[in-house]
Parts: C-alpha cells; sequence; structure tokens
C-alpha cells in the first residue's frame, strides 16, 4: 500500500501536448475514479502511472518515491486491462502464478496466493481452465485474481468493465468496491461511464481534453460541480443549462422567465438545473414544452423545449407517469439552493 | 457464422473445380504415375528398349552407400537451411515490430531478396565467394583464411545454406511480423508489468503465441529446402565436392539426366515423394496438435 502523488504531470505526443498539468495527491488505500469522455487523456495518464507512458514533464511519486524512470515492473503495481489482456496459452492458475514465478516466490507460496485469490474471486473450479473456455466475467475476474496476487502497492484499472454486458457490469462493479474496501489497497480507475464513477470512487478526478475539471468526493461534484463541464457529465439525464442573465439573486432567462439563484451574480450567466429537481408546479416560472417523454418505472423523464425558446430541458418526475399526463406545456419551479450558476465565458462555477 | 454455397446437381461445380483438377493432371498426376512407372524399369542408354526389373532400382538404392550419405546430407542441408532461414528472419521481425519510424522502408528492403529467383541467388553468392575472384573469399584471404569451397566440404555446404536461406529469410519475415503485430500489446504490457523483462517476455509469451506460425513456416521451409533449392546448388557446387552438396533432388537429376541412369532417377523421384509426403502428415498430425491454445 502506499500514496500516489501526482506533481504538474504533462505529456506530449510530438509536439501536441495531451496532457496539460495534472496535480493528483492520492491517500493510501483511497479509492480515485478518473472519469472523462474518450480522448481526454484520461488512459494516458493511467498508463503513465503504470510507466506504460513516459512522464513528458512533472513529477510521479509512489509511496514518496520519484518513479518517473522506472520500469514498469519496478514500481510495484497491478493493472487490469480493458481486454484482460490474459496469456491466452496459459491456464487460469499460470495467469495468476505469472508474476510470482518471475520473481522467483517459492512454490508452495504460489500455490497458497493463488489458491487465496482464486477463492475470494469464486475461480476455484476453473483453476485448470485456459482462458478462451471462461465467461467475460470470469476472464475479468482471473484479471483482478492475476493483480491481487502480486499484492501490489497500487492498483490500476483500465476501462474494466467496459466489454461486459451491462447486468454483468453492474454485479462486477459491486464486487470491485467489495474487494478494494476489503484489501485496502489505494487504486486508480478510470472510466467513460459516469455511473462507476459515482458509485465506487472515494474521490473522482473529471477529466476534460487534458484538463483536470473538477477533484472531489462523488457527491461533492454532483451537488458543487466546479464548472459546466463537470456539471453535465456527472448525473444522468445531464443537467439543463439555460442561458440568462443575472441582477443580484435573481436571473432572467431567455423567454424572460425569472428564477431566482442560490448566488448573486451580475450580467450574463449560465443557470444549471438538474432534471431531478425541476418540481411540477402550475405557477412555477419554468415552462416545458414537451415533445417525449421517456417512462423507466422508478421515475419518468420528459423531453421538451423551454417555452417560447428553442433551448432543450429535460425534466424527471418520479414515479409512473402516463404519455396522456404530459402532453402540451407543463410548467416547473426549482428551490434556489438547487440552482448553479455558472460564468457565461469560463463556465466556472460562481458563489459558493 | 459459415457460408456453404450450394449447388443443384453435378455438371457447374465439376466445371468450375475442372481447370485446377486439369493442371494438377497435367503437371502432378501424369508426371507423378510416369515416375513411379518408369522406376520399374532399366532403360538402355539410348532410350530404344527398356527391361522390367520389378523393385530392382530400389534395392539397388538402398544398398548404395552414396544414396545414403546423400540421404544425410539433405536432412543436414534442410535443418541448416531451416534453422537460419528461420532464425534470421524471427529476429528481424523482432527489431521490425519495435521499430516505429521507417518501418516501411524497412520492411520493403527487406522483402527485395524474395523477388530473386533461385539460380540467381546462386550466381550472385557464387561471385561473392569465387575463390579467385570473390570479394569475400578475397577479404577472408586478407584476414588469414584460405576460402575455398570447392575443395573444402564444409565450405561447400555452408555457403549452399546461406545461399538458400538468404532469399528464404524475406518471406518467413512477412509472416513472423504479422504473426508478432497480432499479438495484442496489452499482453505485452501486462506481462512487462508482472516483471518479464524483454528476454523474459519473448520466451514465455511472444514465443508460444507465435507457434501457429513457426509451425507452418516450418513445414513450408522443409518443402522448399527439400525442392526448390535444386538452382542454387547447380550454381554454386553442382552438387560437390565429392558429394557434399548432393541433396536427394540433385541427386534425381545428376543420375537421370547426367549420369542416363533414368530407371534410379526415377526410383528416387518416388523416394522423395514418399519421404517428403510422410513428414508433412507427420508434422500436420503430431506437432500441430501442440501447437495449438
Amino acid at each position: 500500500m502506499a500514496t500516489v502523488t501526482l506533481t504538474n504531470i504533462r505529456k506530449s505526443f510530438g509536439p501536441n501536448e495531451v496532457i496539460h498539468g495534472v496535480d493528483l495527491d492520492v491517500a493510501n488505500g483511497e479509492f480515485i475514479v478518473i472519469v472523462g469522455p474518450s480522448g481526454c487523456g484520461k488512459s494516458t495518464l493511467l498508463r503513465m502511472v503504470a510507466g506504460l507512458e513516459t512522464v513528458t514533464t512533472g513529477e510521479l511519486r509512489i509511496g514518496g518515491e520519484r518513479v518517473n524512470e522506472k520500469e514498469p515492473m519496478d514500481r510495484n503495481i497491478a493493472m487490469v486491462f480493458q481486454n484482460y489482456a490474459l496469456y491466452p496459452h496459459m491456464s487460469v492458475f499460470d495467469n495468476m502464478a505469472y508474476g510470482l514465478r518471475i520473481a522467483k516466490t517459492p512454490k508452495a507460496e504460489i500455490a497458497e496466493r493463488v489458491a487465496n485469490a482464486a477463492k475470494l474471486l469464486q475461480l476455484e473450479t476453473f483453476l485448470a481452465r485456459k482462458p478462451r473456455e471462461l465467461s467475460g466475467g470470469q476472464r475479468q475476474r482471473v484479471a483482478m485474481g492475476r493483480a491481487i496476487v502480486r499484492e501490489p502497492d497500487v492498483f490500476l484499472f483500465d476501462e474494466p468493465l467496459s466489454n461486459l454486458d451491462a447486468k454483468l457490469r453492474v454485479q462486477m462493479r459491486l464486487e470491485i468496491k467489495a474487494l478494494q474496501r476489503k484489501l485496502g489497497v489505494t487504486s486508480l480507475y478510470v472510466t467513460h461511464d459516469q455511473v462507476e464513477a459515482m458509485t465506487l470512487a472515494d474521490r473522482m478526478v473529471v477529466m476534460n481534453a487534458g484538463d483536470v475539471e473538477q477533484i472531489g468526493a462523488p457527491l461533492e461534484v454532483y451537488e458543487r460541480p466546479a464548472s459546466l463541464f463537470a456539471a453535465q457529465f456527472i448525473g444522468s439525464p445531464s443537467m439543463n443549462v439555460l442561458r440568462g442573465t443575472a441582477a443580484g439573486a435573481l436571473v432572467t432567462l431567455a423567454n424572460g422567465a425569472v428564477i431566482e439563484a442560490a448566488v448573486d451574480a451580475k450580467g450574463p450567466v449560465i443557470v444549471g438545473i438538474r432534471p431531478e429537481h425541476l418540481a411540477p408546479d402550475p405557477q412555477g416560472p419554468i415552462a416545458l414544452d414537451t415533445t417525449m417523454s421517456e417512462p423507466l418505472g422508478w421515475n419518468t423523464l420528459v423531453h421538451g423545449t423551454m417555452g417560447g425558446t428553442d433551448s432543450e430541458l429535460v425534466a424527471s418526475l418520479a414515479g409512473v407517469h402516463r404519455e396522456s399526463e404530459l402532453q402540451g406545456t407543463m410548467r416547473f419551479s426549482v428551490a434556489a439552493s438547487l440552482t448553479h450558476l455558472f460564468d457565461a465565458a469560463s463556465g466556472r462555477r460562481l458563489g459558493g | 457464422m459459415e457460408k456453404r454455397v450450394t449447388f443443384k446437381g453435378w455438371l457447374l461445380p465439376l466445371l468450375l473445380v475442372a481447370p485446377q483438377l486439369a493442371v494438377t493432371a497435367v503437371f502432378f498426376f501424369y508426371p507423378a504415375g510416369q515416375a513411379v512407372w518408369q522406376s520399374l524399369f532399366i532403360p538402355d542408354p539410348f532410350g530404344l528398349r527398356s527391361q522390367f526389373v520389378g523393385l530392382g532400382n530400389f534395392e539397388f538404392l538402398l544398398g548404395d552407400s552414396y544414396y545414403r550419405a546423400s540421404f544425410v546430407t539433405t536432412a543436414v542441408f534442410s535443418s541448416l537451411v531451416t534453422l537460419v532461414s528461420m532464425g534470421a528472419a524471427l529476429c528481424l521481425a523482432v527489431l521490425a515490430d519495435r521499430l516505429i519510424k521507417g518501418a516501411s522502408t524497412y520492411r520493403t528492403l527487406l522483402i527485395w531478396p524474395y523477388a530473386v529467383a533461385p539460380a540467381v541467388a546462386g550466381v550472385l553468392w557464387l561471385f561473392m565467394f569465387n575463390t579467385r575472384v570473390g570479394v569475400i573469399s578475397w577479404y577472408l584471404g586478407l584476414l588469414g583464411y584460405d576460402w575455398n569451397h570447392v575443395l573444402n566440404e564444409g565450405e561447400a555446404m555452408g555457403l549452399v545454406v546461406v545461399a538458400s536461406a538468404w532469399g528464404r529469410v524475406s518471406y518467413n519475415f512477412l509472416f513472423f511480423l504479422a504473426g508478432l503485430q497480432s499479438i495484442p500489446r496489452s499482453v505485452i504490457e501486462a506481462a512487462a508489468i508482472d516483471g518479464a523483462r524483454f528476454w523474459t517476455r519473448f520466451r514465455t509469451i511472444v514465443f508460444p503465441l507465435l507457434s501457429p506460425t513457426t509451425f507452418f513456416l516450418l513445414v513450408v521451409n522443409i518443402v522448399y529446402a527439400f525442392f526448390e533449392t535444386f538452382g542454387v546448388i547447380h550454381t554454386i557446387t553442382s552438387g560437390g565436392p565429392q558429394q557434399a552438396t548432393t541433396i536427394l533432388v540433385y541427386k534425381v537429376f545428376a543420375d537421370g539426366f547426367v549420369g542416363q541412369d533414368l530407371g534410379s532417377s526415377a526410383a528416387q523421384s518416388v523416394i522423395l515423394l514418399i519421404v517428403v509426403g510422410t513428414l508433412t502428415i507427420i508434422q500436420f498430425k503430431y506437432i500441430e496438435r501442440k501447437v495449438h491454445y
């Protein structure tokens, strides 16, 4: 177990800088999820920590020790790859024992450590099989087993669940979380799935185009997004963004509707309102011209545009609603404390 | 999903495979049949009459010490050609696989030797190693080494092996490179993280994953060394010195066309056919089973 410290880490491929200075302090045993859309540099960042990519500038420390120049094998890390990267010609046992054998661990200890990991991951009956004889979920477990048996200081996960079907993903997500709690190993986990980020992370790092938008606990990012990007990336369906003009605590929207915000501001702003915070209210200031609805059972999504404008608006209503109730123009209100204000130019959060 | 074409009736399918069957019949079955037939006779030197001897030609060959020596020569020659050409190709492919800049130039240059016909390749190497005017033999002379493959059996064998393997490296290189590039990068990276250095990774991960390619090339190269090296041997050593480089296929030519012993030559062809056929069957039946993972 170890801390991981990134100080102003930058990465360039030729003349193109793809990571523009990342600072991150990971505490011992902490589960950090790096989340962002594809191409934001999150995998490159993880591969730099693994030592599979060189760090262009900045300093990387694992357990307090500078590792920029160290080979992957000398960093005492273990990585779980998106495609599992199991050795196809070896049995499950050999896959897990590979690293230990190279480290010249005594045979009895290898057998014991593999057996323990297999028990933990319910792989005991598959030890003699080859990877091609396993299902996706089982392969994923073997990949994790291979990481566990080496007892590394840091676990690195590179989108480990994205090759699994939806149901299995939910199950494996829970297993990874339980496993990390149990072992208490510092973990860095890369994903593009905001649900995985929300459920797994102690703290998440929201990345966009090579920059860190926000670092914080999942609920902190959800409740107080630091930027428009973080606000829209975390939460499903995505946060509504409406242009308006602020004068004190009141914001006038494009169609003239006035809503009350949580902070004082002046001039052009962007108001962010999560779909689940729009409350049906016949007297409410926000009008929604409905175009479509999606019943999900536990809630219902109403899609449309804000009355008199073409800006898209989504409301999420609790419980079941029939399509017949969701016609024409509906009105909503929002509590001032649940609104978010962003600077119209920079997209940064305004106020506390 | 497997796609199977089904035909109504048999006329069209027969017509479609007919050209291939005709080619095989004219250029393989007919001469092979002729060889089997001829191997049972001893014709007179002028080709006017021939006498039926049954298996006499075969009996003679098996008792002939020159023929048995040729078997050993062929085994040594084909093993060396296969080993040298595959070994060199694998090294080059591993290097090319790690290359980022100029990879395509490097690859193109490596493919060129494949375009050189065996006889021409033989002449090329012969000039370089010619005992009187050869560039390399001259430099070897400066170093105090007296190169003379015309007299030295080991040097003659070495030269024909290198000349035969040289043109083959390109072909093997292409297959090895394709094999290497089909190994997922992440598997290699996983091994690197697991602590395996370059040679360990090569030995425990890369080479086993390449085994289907290696096996395929093994079969193809042995068959090549058995038959297609005729041109190289003919131009460089003509089987000499002292028959040191007379491989089976060269002996078929030497005995039949030079020695005019057509019956023996035909019998040798039949034996060669049986040897290569058996070798291929053994390889596919027993070795191929082990290379699948």
